[in-house]
């Protein structure tokens, strides 16, 4: 019995429906949501600590025993990630106090970006498979509310897009939970693995594996379900797909990894082994995305999907190397997404345009932001002392060690060409001669850098101090690798 | 409602309205206080109020619905989801994990021994969403042009 997991939930609840009593008044809504997910902040890092220093925590809601109520389990993969999620969401409404319209903030745009923190904070710390779904009908509801929000025509028929893929997957989600019951009669995800493991993985399990693959996969955008993912996220405002690019796909690798490291884990050579053909093209295909488009968001947004693949690269390989590096470059691509889609809506907020072929030479007037972009782009291509390369490094290391030499030569190819794909950004929109028909808004970015700096400092600190992350990240690993650890943690048997 | 050219004369209708209302909202208050014995609760109870406030939208137009009951519906779903919250946060004073309920019998004046449940507050906070969500879409929809 421990309510302290529940915090990280129950905060953004009650600040979204406060903020709805707010309503119109906007010096109140952006006080009350920023107080709120700082102390949000300081909630995950004792959640973290404590995970660190006692092990898994877990939380009967309701005083119902484990396999028949909910569990909140915070194990330290899914701590770290709370802690990453609220960073996240405290700088995004840094950022969205200088970007966003007032006619958006006036319609609960507080209040949405709340209610979706909660569903990624649930998914992250749920132990229900059912209970999953519902935080990420929660998280869903609140990415249509926003992606919409502001009704221009491109975010109207992109959330009509957006809607119908989600619709479409949550429906495949129900279902391959319904499968899932019939065959093994309990939906807690520790009772499940155990029963799994009494009745072996029969070919009907590995094929409901396959249907969970196929669900967090449309969620999660890897190689053949992405499709939906570079249009719906070029509509809305940059805040807000910096919120999405930096979370909501990443819930999606989240429950993947979750399911495929706990439940379906008994026939790893077939379903592993099509994880990693996914992995590899959803790296080429993110990779082709970026290097094709000249427009700034369109090549930030497909290195969502490479790094998508990265993850699940290493959950596939599954060996300690490997878990451990996509545990790492999780957390460091939630972080690094998100600065660079605020460096992406500062330039564009200076430019007035996302076309990278009609700005040139913007280093002489914002010197600031071109090197924060450089900085951002060394970390999230991989080059030491930044926050890339750690991760990188174990993923390529585990698949080595795996025996998958091509696959992990796709991985160290794919950083080459994520880091020609940003620089190009650098080196067409910051170097030369300021293009003539163009003359750089006046407009201050004053409000925009602080938050673009808070997260390159961490994406920083998390590369050189490493040795300081390692001992977390090695915790997390261990349960992934022996759902044990978990199962004991739950059921307590 | 639409005006048409034609002068229509809803007397019956808002007479029978007027009866009718009466009797849907009594109807979805015993639903929802029987919710925990019986089928019924917050959702379907909740559901058949919007459904009297919908049939007094249908007899007479917006304007006198609202004026009847001038609630912000928006901020009643908000209550709603407030009062659900608490009974969950109720919990944590009494250290025991979230949401978890608990209910005991009370002599009350009139109804004698009485079973009370705190689900039945979670209840209410689901009765008040749902009749501010339903409320909220179907006035929304009606106001647009």
């Amino acid at each position: 019995m421990n309510n302290l997991i529940i915090l990280p939930i129950v905060l953004p609840l009650l600040t979204g429906i406060l903020l709805i009593f707010l309503g119109k008044n906007i010096k109140w809504q952006r006080w009350l949501s920023a107080i709120s997910s700082f102390i949000g902040i300081i909630i995950a890092c004792i959640v973290v600590q404590t995970v660190h220093e006692n092990g898994i925590q877990t939380l009967e809601i309701g005083s119902w025993k484990a396999p028949y109520g909910i569990v909140l389990v915070a194990d330290m993969y899914s701590s770290l990630l709370v802690l990453t999620t609220s960073i996240i969401g405290f700088t995004t409404l840094l950022f969205a106090f200088s970007t966003i319209t007032r006619e958006r903030e006036k319609f609960y745009f507080y209040s949405g970006v709340q209610f979706l923190l909660l569903g990624v904070t649930g998914a992250f710390l749920t132990g229900d498979l059912f209970n999953l779904f519902v935080f990420f009908e929660v998280m869903l509801m609140s990415s249509y509310m926003l992606i919409v929000l502001g009704s221009t025509k491109a975010q109207l028929r992109e959330s009509m897009k957006y809607i119908l893929v989600n619709v479409i997957s949550s429906a495949l989600f129900v279902i391959s939970v319904a499968y899932l019951y019939a065959v093994t009669g309990t939906l807690n995800m520790a009772d499940l693995s155990v029963r799994i493991t009494e009745l072996g993985q029969s070919g009907l399990i590995t094929v409901i594996s396959i249907m969970f693959l196929i669900v967090f996969g449309l969620k999660g955008a890897i190689f053949p379900l992405y499709f939906w993912l570079p249009g719906s996220y070029n509509a809305p405002p940059t805040v807000i797909t910096a919120l999405f690019g930096a979370l909501l796909t990443k819930v999606g690798v989240y429950s993947l990894t979750r399911v495929y490291t706990l439940i379906f884990i008994h026939d790893q050579a077939f379903t592993h082994q099509i994880l990693l053909w996914l992995a590899a093209l959803t790296i080429i295909f993110g990779v082709i995305g970026s290097l094709a488009y000249s427009d700034i968001k369109k090549i930030i947004i497909y290195n969502i999907i490479t790094a998508v693949g990265v993850i699940l690269f290493g959950v596939a390989v599954n060996n300690q190397a490997a878990i451990e590096g996509s545990i790492y470059y999780l957390v460091h691509d939630m972080i690094i997404k998100g600065a660079l889609f605020y460096l992406v809506g500062a330039i564009i907020a200076v430019t007035g345009t996302s076309n990278l072929k009609k700005f040139s030479g913007l280093i002489a007037s914002h010197p600031l932001l071109g090197w924060m972009l450089f900085i951002a782009a060394l970390s999230l291509a991989g080059i030491p002392p930044f926050s890339g390369f750690i991760g990188k490094l174990k993923i390529v290391q585990g698949g080595f060690e795996a025996g998958e030499y091509t696959f992990s030569l796709v991985v160290l190819l794919s950083s080459l060409f994520v880091l020609y794909s940003v620089m190009k950004i650098f080196i067409n929109g910051f170097w030369g001669e300021s293009a003539k028909n163009f003359a750089p808004k006046v407009q201050t970015i004053k409000g925009m850098v602080f938050p673009i700096a808070i997260l390159l400092i961490l994406s920083i600190g998390y590369g050189v101090g490493t040795q300081w992350v390692s001992p977390y990240i090695t915790q997390a690993s261990e349960t992934l690798l022996d759902p044990s650890i978990y199962i004991q943690a739950v059921l307590k048997e | 409602m639409k005006k048409t050219n034609l002068k229509t004369n809803d007397l019956i209708f808002q007479t029978a309205t007027k009866v009718i209302v009466f009797l849907i909202i009594i109807y979805s208050w015993h639903l929802f206080f029987s919710g925990h014995y019986t089928p019924g609760g917050g959702f379907i109870g909740g559901l058949m109020t919007s459904g009297a406030i919908v049939l007094l939208l249908l007899a007479y137009d917006i304007k006198t619905v609202v004026s009847i009951l001038p609630f912000d519906y928006i901020k009643m779903a908000a209550l709603g989801l407030l009062i659900a919250l608490l009974t969950g946060i109720g919990s944590l004073f009494y250290n025991v994990p979230f949401l978890t309920h608990t209910f005991g019998y009370v002599e009350l004046p009139l109804l004698g021994e009485t079973a009370l449940a705190t689900a039945v507050l979670f209840d209410l906070g689901v009765y008040l969403v749902v009749i501010g969500v339903t409320m909220t879409i179907i006035q929304t929809i009606g106001e647009t042009e």
